[in-house]
């Protein structure tokens, strides 16, 4: 399946391709069929989608080694399934199930794992940067040489908490990677009418954070500069900042009317842009698998999905008594 | 002509100091700017500048005078061509000011109030230490110090982050020589950015370390105050039992004495609403020494509210290598039979006053100190009040969803049979906190509005 003579030119091996492929398809078959549940009544209340955002995470997670921590907003689904959480655990919460990761009390912004270090899922714009850069403040004074990824949007990039975090961040040197996954649009206001500077990497500058743009929608670019902001943090130069150009096909939520910006404006993202298509024709293009090898892969995905799906469905609401636990630790 | 110069006030709340050093002596010139002397509160070390250009006349007050008052007269500054035979003799008045090193007295009172507080509180009926504990005498700021210094010795993980919490020594003497002893990886000065900073520390927390949080003042922590509520209280919930939050936001809470509405808030009844949360506010030092070292080791996030005016007053601590007092449980400071007076933080001193003084009338108080707000020991306060059938709470916060109004509700839904007369809360009063001294003392609930409340439900 994976042709050794084609990576000179890529550098990246045909199993890398295919793995990163098939990691972006679940990410994008679970958001849909996330939407289709949502539609049925079976998801309730905010859920936000990451389709066309899917080689952000996926990229960075190759890029990052174990034990190294991620933090997000509350587009979070994405983050969840790269970093290797269960998609039926993911779903189930989604649902509001007591299979869920959170047994059904956080929901699709407030799901955590303690096991594949995801510290969720936070519903207040720009309140998981300290806490991000706060994990980091940890991983130093334990000395335990691991990095925090730190996401957070275009929207959360003016909030005031993100720039006192650059600060600490940068004045104690902590092994913090700043993402900004700047999709364009915060809701619906778009970068340009919020933000009195729109190249979101140099907002570093005043504190010495060395930053840089990335194309968001190309796995292997998105990775490549993870490894070099990786390598910058573990060699205890402190932080990086990373923005990653995206853009996300659906509404902010399930509830957008997506006034804000034209029909066509996303069409032409998907049509020349796409994150999938682009890694699906470096596959066919270096011939380091078939349509019917990546048809097989389209089919194993949706039966993961699918099953999610089921699981979720089927799996009991939280016994009422759950109410009243996890409220205090037991002292 | 020759001017004295006064012992000056250094800080909101010094009444006295200590004259350490001298840098000048009889017969020097010195000029507006120089330094005249050191001295020291309860607090820190400060240096006094003159303020006039003359010679040192006399100096009236000796270095190494402690408890030396306010305003008391310390040096005579001569004009030029004056002579220091000019001088009279210091005033009787003023050397009287000066007191020997062991008859110091630590006790410091709010300068509005009339009543001096004893400085030692009598025995509790309800002790948290066995009988015959050896006691030490020790303020509630040394208290402090020491139970986040002990527990800073046995876990590693436990540090303390703050605005001038490591060089300065603390913005109120708090973390006194805790720099010195942990060093400067557990002992961290931060900018000052509340919001950022209570992140930081609630982050650190989500993968190992425990984090002692000081506010300056929890007027500060309404900048962090999303973090402490969305990011600490409610992730053990979200995350479904998964992360747990163990963290200890602490610092000043509620008035200190002139400085202004925005300093001046207590956030008693903010904090005890929030699930997730504890909240521990200490009267005593003995409380707050053994309820911090529960807090620091408590899995979840505490707000520990202290109160600048106690942390110069001294109490008895059991002097017991490891003393901790858990949360939930009230102490009884007094036992009474016509009324319960319940409070919690510096409203004891209050409740305690008002319950001498009407001890003098024949009224006996039984006075309930709540030291938690959440868990909240309503069971004791029932129990009391089945016994005294009345209650006044006393509280320096605002009187709408005070403390005191969740009290008056849990007796209505669980004593009202009990209860022989409306239950009253004495809080401070429903107004921004002024800064003429007159209107201040107004604004914060007195001795005197206790005792007349009492006298209500008494009836008397």
């Amino acid at each position: 399946m994976a042709a050794r003579k084609n990576s000179k030119k890529t550098t990246v091996s045909g199993e890398e391709l295919l793995k990163y492929y098939r990691e972006m398809l679940l990410i994008r078959r679970f958001e849909e069929k996330a939407g289709q549940l949502y539609g049925m009544g079976l998801i309730g209340g905010f859920c936000h989608l990451y389709i066309g955002q899917e080689a952000v995470v996926v990229g960075l997670e190759a890029a990052a080694e174990d034990g190294d921590e991620r933090i997000t907003s509350y587009r979070d689904h994405g983050h969840m399934l790269a970093c290797g959480m269960d998609p039926k655990g993911v779903m189930a919460e989604l649902a509001g199930r007591a299979t869920g990761y959170s047994k059904g009390k956080g929901g699709s912004m407030h799901m955590f794992s303690r096991e594949k270090n995801f510290y969720g899922g936070n519903g207040i714009v720009g309140a998981q940067v300290p806490l991000g850069t706060g994990m980091a403040f940890a991983n130093k004074y334990l000395e335990n040489g691991r990095v925090s990824f730190t996401y957070f949007g275009d929207g959360a990039a003016n909030q005031g908490q993100v720039y006192e975090s650059f600060n600490m961040a940068e004045l104690w040197q902590l092994p913090v990677v700043y993402v900004i996954e700047n999709n364009q649009y915060a809701m619906g206001t778009a970068l340009r009418r919020a933000s009195s500077t729109p190249e979101l990497y140099t907002r570093g500058e005043a504190f010495n954070i060395p930053g840089e743009a990335v194309d968001g929608m190309d796995v292997l670019a998105v990775k490549r500069a993870g490894e070099k902001a990786v390598a910058h943090c573990r060699a205890g130069k402190g932080p990086y900042i990373l923005e990653m150009k995206t853009y996300r096909y659906r509404g902010h939520s399930m509830s957008d009317p997506a006034k804000y910006r034209s029909r066509d404006e996303v069409q032409k993202m998907r049509e020349e842009h796409d994150p999938i298509d682009h890694i699906r024709s470096l596959i066919l293009k270096g011939k380091h698998a078939t349509e019917e090898d990546l048809k097989a892969v389209d089919k194993d995905v949706k039966a993961i999905v699918n099953e999610a799906a089921e699981f979720a469905r089927t799996s009991p609401e939280p016994a009422p008594e759950e109410l009243y636990k996890d409220i205090y630790a037991e002292a | 002509m020759a001017i004295e110069i006064l012992m000056p006030a250094l800080s909101p709340t010094m009444e006295e100091g200590t004259l350490a050093k001298w840098l000048v002596k009889e017969g020097d010139t010195v000029q507006s700017g120089d330094i005249l002397a050191e001295i020291e509160t309860d607090k820190a070390t400060m240096e006094f500048e003159a303020v006039d250009d003359g010679i040192i006349g006399r100096i009236l007050v000796p270095e190494g005078s402690e408890g030396v008052k306010v305003n008391t007269p310390i040096a005579v500054l001569l004009e030029d061509g004056e002579d220091a035979s000019a001088v009279p003799a210091p005033a009787s008045s003023a050397a009287a000011q000066t007191v020997a090193p062991a008859e110091q007295s630590q006790t410091t009172t709010r300068p509005t109030e009339p009543a001096v507080v004893p400085a030692t509180a009598a025995p509790a009926p309800t002790p948290d230490w066995p009988d015959g504990t050896e006691m030490n005498e020790q303020s509630v700021r040394e208290a402090l110090r020491d139970a986040m210094a002990e527990e800073m010795r046995r876990d590693e993980h436990v540090y303390l982050m703050g605005e001038e919490v490591a060089q300065y020594q603390g913005a109120y003497k708090v973390s006194q020589g805790l720099l010195e002893e942990f060093g400067d990886r557990r002992v961290i000065d931060t900018p000052i950015t509340e919001q950022g900073f209570t992140g930081v520390g609630i982050g650190s927390s989500f993968t190992g370390l425990r984090p002692i949080i000081e506010f300056m003042t929890f007027n500060f922590a309404m900048q962090a105050i999303d973090q402490i509520i969305n990011s600490a209280a409610k992730t053990l919930y979200m995350s479904g039992g998964q992360l747990n939050v163990p963290v200890v936001f602490r610092g000043t809470n509620g008035a200190a004495a002139r400085v202004g509405a925005q300093h001046s808030q207590d956030y008693a009844a903010w904090y005890a609403q929030i699930p997730g949360l504890k909240v521990a506010m200490p009267y005593s030092a003995a409380d707050a020494k053994g309820l911090l070292k529960t807090a620091i080791r408590d899995p979840n996030p505490v707000v520990f509210l202290e109160n600048e005016m106690l942390y110069g007053r001294s109490f008895e601590v059991p002097a017991l290598d490891d003393f901790t007092i858990p949360f939930g449980k009230a102490r009884i400071w007094r036992e009474g039979q016509d009324v319960t007076l319940v409070s919690f933080g510096i409203g004891m001193q209050y409740a305690l006053e008002a319950a001498d003084k009407l001890a003098e009338e024949g009224i006996s108080a039984e006075v309930i100190d709540l030291r938690t707000l959440r868990p909240m020991d309503t069971g004791a306060v029932v129990r009391s009040v089945m016994k005294t059938n009345r209650c006044v709470t006393v509280e320096e916060g605002w009187p709408v969803c005070s403390i005191g109004n969740h009290i008056s509700a849990v007796l209505m839904q669980q004593a009202f049979d009990y209860l022989d007369a409306p239950v009253i809360n004495c809080t401070g009063k429903d107004v921004p906190m002024p800064y003429a001294a007159n209107l201040e003392k107004l604004a914060l609930v007195t001795t005197e509005e206790v005792i007349e409340a009492v006298k209500s439900v008494t009836y008397k």
